[in-house]
């Protein structure tokens, strides 16, 4: 079975939500839409206070290229545009909607019918998914339309679509797959026209049998589409190695997929395209998983951004009583949360609730140098030496051993013996070295 | 609800520990300590119990009341110096030799440059290197094997296999009773079934990589062979040297020392390489008839430039 | 006899070749260094802290003799004492300048500031910095974790382990400047020294809105302006809703510490006030 040839993790897989259908959330009184997200420039409000906004309507413009609209996810009056702590742990600008009723803009088609027919031009569906405001929903919330747009000169080969969900505890792409499998692929088509590429890989690890089953099925009636499904190991949702497990090709250093003639694409955005591009419907929504050892009811659930997490936990059974952490995202990658008073954003893929007696780190040893950190670096960096560097602030020699390469997936801590907090420096590390490499240009 | 606890991610650890890996490795010695104690009876017995003892006793006392910090004589580290430091003695070792030879693997080969993971020789190595140099009569004269001995200081001695090669003198015994250990030796290199049996168990656990061990004895398996094919009546067969002296000790357990070995498998292929060859140079040319031990503190001087200089392969290295 | 004499001729040999060989290569890769550069290093207090913008004592005695004059070069840690004897050496004059001394704008001790949540990370202010906004409910307040400790190469500032504030020891303090660059937060600022050490400074950097402010800190500047109307020499300004003082303007009056409401405005080394007669009554 195939699978990224370096380092490597294998965390237990806790998939507690598997399985379980995805259920509408609530919508409370009062949303709040972020208008930033992690990646590329804030979008500036177009509405103001006093106005009253449809479902599906514009109320954040994409300030420049990097950088993607967002859409009332309620029908409501605006409140107030004002800072709101969210899921990055900083307060930041984010329209604030009192709910009133759920008026629909009447362009969006609401319809169940699926719709395969897709007829338009690269430039209409380009444009229409920038104008849904549609990043890429893995995790690091790129804007969709800038991975589509090929740099001149560079010509895609394959599209490969990351479904492979290798963080623990998320369930939210597995679930969309069994659900909502037809419209994926004709999402996945209308990605493939976009780019003008002949071929699809859709990787799924082999710990989800039925979705595998499922698309492979429902993959016969669209030609040039296949699934891959791939050994189960951490992290091989990184783009990189993803594109080394399917079609045997690494990335250079410092270089983009688009030059082996690859681009990636998350399951759950080829999802967002269809919707986009078929029925007219803006990003407003993703699925959540809610998850975690002691969760009453692990489950995923169809959320509207801007909604408060604290109510979709609420209607998912509460908080445990033992928790000391939560982490917005997957255990690996995740940020931990200060509160749940913080809306849901497009990147939010998952709420886990970690035990108090799992929450605090161990105390840090000396390390005893046993190369379990080099071993497991997908990578093929040196984690503990990254580390010490670090420490001593040795940026000229970090950035000769390729810190900027390390893709924070978080293996080196993981698997150290002695506990020593690996990633935390190599991404202080990081944040340095690409600040200086940026100022020297 | 209480304050969370916020920190970064990743927000889940393998389990893994310091602890476990020394115990995995006191586990991969137990068939080679076994054999030990069949052959060399009470004597095997009283060197491992005063050699493990004395080396965790050093530890406590010298961070305890010495330097005055945490004792990390739990994490088994200390444990594991004790049983390597008995595993490579002559089981006829007056008691007082080896809690010497135990100070200065623990004090001078540890201790010194600040414990578990700085130090930049293997501390057992130190101390038997230590013994060898200050009491080489005590240090060469190796009990025979007999089943269940009750004898320690008075046990009768014999020749190794390696010093009958050098010296010409003597029979040698068969290939097979060199591989189950049936000779002469210091009590935990005979038996290199034993020590093939830890190794399997080290690498299943995954405690150690397959480079170190496999590189060493490749190459001097390589050299003997050629040597031994070129001038048969001079050089001994590749697989006397092979399952003779420390080499198996040496290339299972000392090399692989987490701390002063290489940290990437290039490195570590360097490193094994460079012990094979200087084991060989000194067991043929040398005056020494065994050279395991000294090649590899050679080798462990050799690491920081190892690691300096040859680097893991990287991600899209392969790439034109 | 003959094996010494042999020897002593060879080594002889040797010896000369080599200081033949020494003496050319010394001469064809000579540097020329303007001999008041090391004239000047050896007047600069050597400690390379590089607080004067330069990389070490020699950049800076560098700069000083390539320069064409001593306007804008300073070392802090030497003050005005080591400029005059650079001056001299140089044969030119220094410009006096005010010294000055590193504050900490953060007046959160944990009484002022409740903890909202737990850090757990490494005890590094910047990579807590890059993780969330902190400890508290203050997103611009300190973080306690000591960088700006770490990064002090003259012992002058510590976290107090109580507060988990960090306080500046001003004998010790050169305001090399290094602090300031440490501290992810912004919050540590080099003001003059002023007479007698007095110095009144708004100890806080909180740009959120008043309420907001307010809610995470007691002693939180809320931009309330009563300060900048009460300052009879216009020496606070208010912007991002943070009120500051400019020290150059400031005439240590303390009026505005008197009004301020949250005690945000900190007064240091002053003698303690007369109390005013009607409040005996």
């Amino acid at each position: 079975m195939k699978t990224f040839k370096m380092g490597g993790i294998h965390p237990s897989e806790n998939k507690l939500s598997a399985g379980r259908p995805i259920q509408l959330a609530n919508i409370p009184k009062q949303v709040v839409i972020p208008l930033s997200h992690y990646i590329g420039n804030p979008s500036e409000a177009v509405v103001k206070k006093g106005d009253f906004v449809k479902v599906g309507q514009l109320i954040g413009k994409a300030n420049g290229f990097i950088s993607a609209n967002v859409h009332a996810s309620v029908s409501g009056k605006v409140n107030k545009i004002d800072v709101q702590l969210d899921a990055s742990g900083y307060k930041r600008l984010a329209v604030f909607i009192d709910v009133e009723g759920d008026e629909w803009l009447e362009t969006i088609d609401r319809t169940p019918t699926i719709i395969s027919e897709c007829l338009l031009s690269r430039e209409e569906i380009l444009k229409k998914i920038q104008d849904a405001g549609i990043v890429g929903l893995g995790g690091a919330t790129f804007p969709a339309h800038v991975k589509l747009s090929p740099p001149p000169g560079k010509k895609a080969e394959i599209l490969i679509i990351n479904a492979v969900e290798c963080e623990s505890y998320l369930t939210c792409d597995h679930q969309l797959m069994l659900e909502k499998g037809e419209e994926i692929l004709i999402g996945v088509s209308i990605l493939m026209r976009v780019l003008d590429v002949k071929q699809a890989a859709i990787g799924i690890e082999n710990n989800k049998k039925d979705a595998i089953a499922h698309l492979s099925k429902l993959a016969e009636k669209h030609t040039g589409i296949r699934i891959e499904a791939l050994k189960v190991q951490y992290p091989q949702g990184g783009e990189k190695q993803l594109i080394d497990a399917i079609i045997q090709r690494q990335v250079p250093s410092g270089r983009i997929p688009i030059e082996v003639g690859a681009v990636v694409q998350n399951v759950g955005t080829t999802f967002a395209v269809y919707e986009a591009v078929q029925k007219n419907k803006p990003m407003i929504e993703r699925v959540l998983t809610i998850t975690g050892k002691e969760a009453s009811n692990p489950g995923n659930y169809l959320v509207r951004l801007g909604i408060y997490l604290a109510s979709v936990v609420e209607q998912a059974g509460g908080v445990p009583a033992n928790t000391g952490k939560i982490v917005g995202g997957g255990p690996m990658m995740g940020r931990s949360l200060m509160n749940l008073n913080v809306p849901m954003a497009k990147g939010s893929a998952g709420i886990l609730f970690i035990k108090a007696e799992e929450s605090l780190r161990k105390p840090i040893q000396n390390c005893i140098r046993c190369t379990k950190c080099v071993r497991v670096c997908p990578m093929g960096l040196e984690p503990f030496l990254l580390m010490n560097q670090s420490e001593r602030n040795m940026w000229p020699e970090m950035e000769k051993n390729r810190v900027m390469d390390c893709i924070e997936c978080g293996s080196c801590s993981y698997t150290c013996p002695s506990n020593r907090p690996l990633l935390d420096y190599i991404r202080f590390g990081k944040t340095t070295v690409g600040s200086i490499i940026r100022n020297r240009k | 609800m209480e304050k969370l606890i916020i920190s970064p991610a990743p927000h889940i650890h393998g389990g893994d520990s310091v602890k476990k890996n020394m115990t995995a490795v006191l586990l991969a010695l137990l068939p080679a300590l076994l054999v030990g104690f069949y052959f060399f009876g009470l004597g095997a017995l009283i060197i491992t119990l005063t050699s493990v003892i004395s080396c965790v006793l050093f530890e406590y006392i010298l961070q305890r009341y010495v330097l005055r910090i945490e004792t990390s004589i739990s994490d088994g580290s200390a444990a594991v110096t004790g049983l390597l430091l008995a595993m490579n003695l002559p089981t006829n070792l007056p008691i007082w030799i080896i809690v010497i030879g135990a100070l200065v693997a623990i004090g001078i080969g540890k201790i010194t440059y600040g414990g578990l993971g700085n130090n930049p020789f293997n501390p057992a190595l130190v101390g038997r290197v230590f013994l060898l140099i200050s009491f080489p009569a005590q240090m060469t004269s190796w009990p025979l094997p007999t089943p269940f001995s009750s004898h320690y200081l008075d046990a009768e001695t014999g020749a190794t296999v390696l010093s009958i090669i050098k010296s010409h003198l003597g029979e040698l015994p068969s290939t097979l009773s060199l591989f189950l250990g049936n000779m002469s030796g210091s009590m935990g290199e005979i038996s290199s079934a034993a020590l093939l049996l830890g190794l399997l168990y080290l690498l299943l656990k995954k405690t150690i990589s397959w480079h170190i061990p496999i590189s060493i004895l490749s190459t001097v398996f390589v050299f003997t062979a050629l040597l031994n094919y070129f001038k048969p009546d001079v050089y001994a067969s590749p697989w006397l040297h092979m399952f003779s002296g420390g080499l198996m000790l040496g290339a299972i357990f000392m090399a692989t020392d987490y701390v002063t070995s290489p940290m990437n498998p290039r490195g570590m292929l360097v490193y094994g390489f460079g012990i094979g060859i200087i084991t060989v140079v000194i067991r043929v040319f040398g005056v020494y008839p065994e050279g395991v031990s000294f090649a590899i503190l050679i080798m462990n001087g050799f690491t920081p430039i190892i690691n300096t200089y040859i680097k893991p392969k990287r991600f899209g290295e392969n790439i034109k | 006899m003959n094996t010494i004499v042999l020897a002593l001729i060879i080594l002889g040999l040797v010896g000369a070749v080599s200081s033949i060989i020494l003496f050319f290569v010394a001469k064809k890769f000579q540097v020329f260094e303007d001999v008041r550069i090391a004239q000047v290093e050896e007047a600069l207090p050597a400690a390379n802290c590089g607080g004067c913008g330069f990389p070490g004592c020699h950049g800076f005695a560098n700069a000083c003799v390539s320069a064409p004059s001593l306007d804008g070069l300073l070392c802090p840690v030497g003050g005005n004492q080591t400029m005059q004897k650079v001056a001299a050496i140089m044969g030119r004059t220094a410009v006096e300048s005010a010294p000055t001394v590193a504050v900490v704008r953060c007046g959160g001790t944990c009484d002022h500031r409740p903890r909202t949540s737990d850090y757990d990370g490494v005890k590094h202010c910047f990579i807590a910095h890059n993780l969330y906004s902190g400890e508290t409910g203050c997103s611009f307040g300190c973080l306690g974790l000591g960088d700006c400790e770490v990064a002090c190469e003259f012992d002058a500032i510590h976290v107090n382990p109580i507060t988990k504030l960090p306080e500046v020891d001003e004998e010790k303090c050169t305001s090399c400047g290094a602090c300031v660059k440490a501290c992810p937060k912004l919050l540590i600022e080099l003001r003059k020294k002023g007479p007698k050490s007095r110095r009144i400074y708004v100890s806080c950097r909180n740009e959120d809105k008043g309420h907001i402010a307010r809610k995470s800190c007691d002693v939180g500047c809320i931009a309330c302006g009563k300060c900048e109307k009460v300052c009879p020499h216009g020496a606070i300004t208010i912007s991002n809703n943070l009120a500051f003082i400019n020290d150059d303007a400031c005439k240590l009056c303390r009026k505005c510490v008197e009004v301020c409401p949250t005690n945000a405005i900190v007064e240091l080394n002053f003698p303690p006030r007369k109390v005013k007669e009607e409040s005996l009554v």
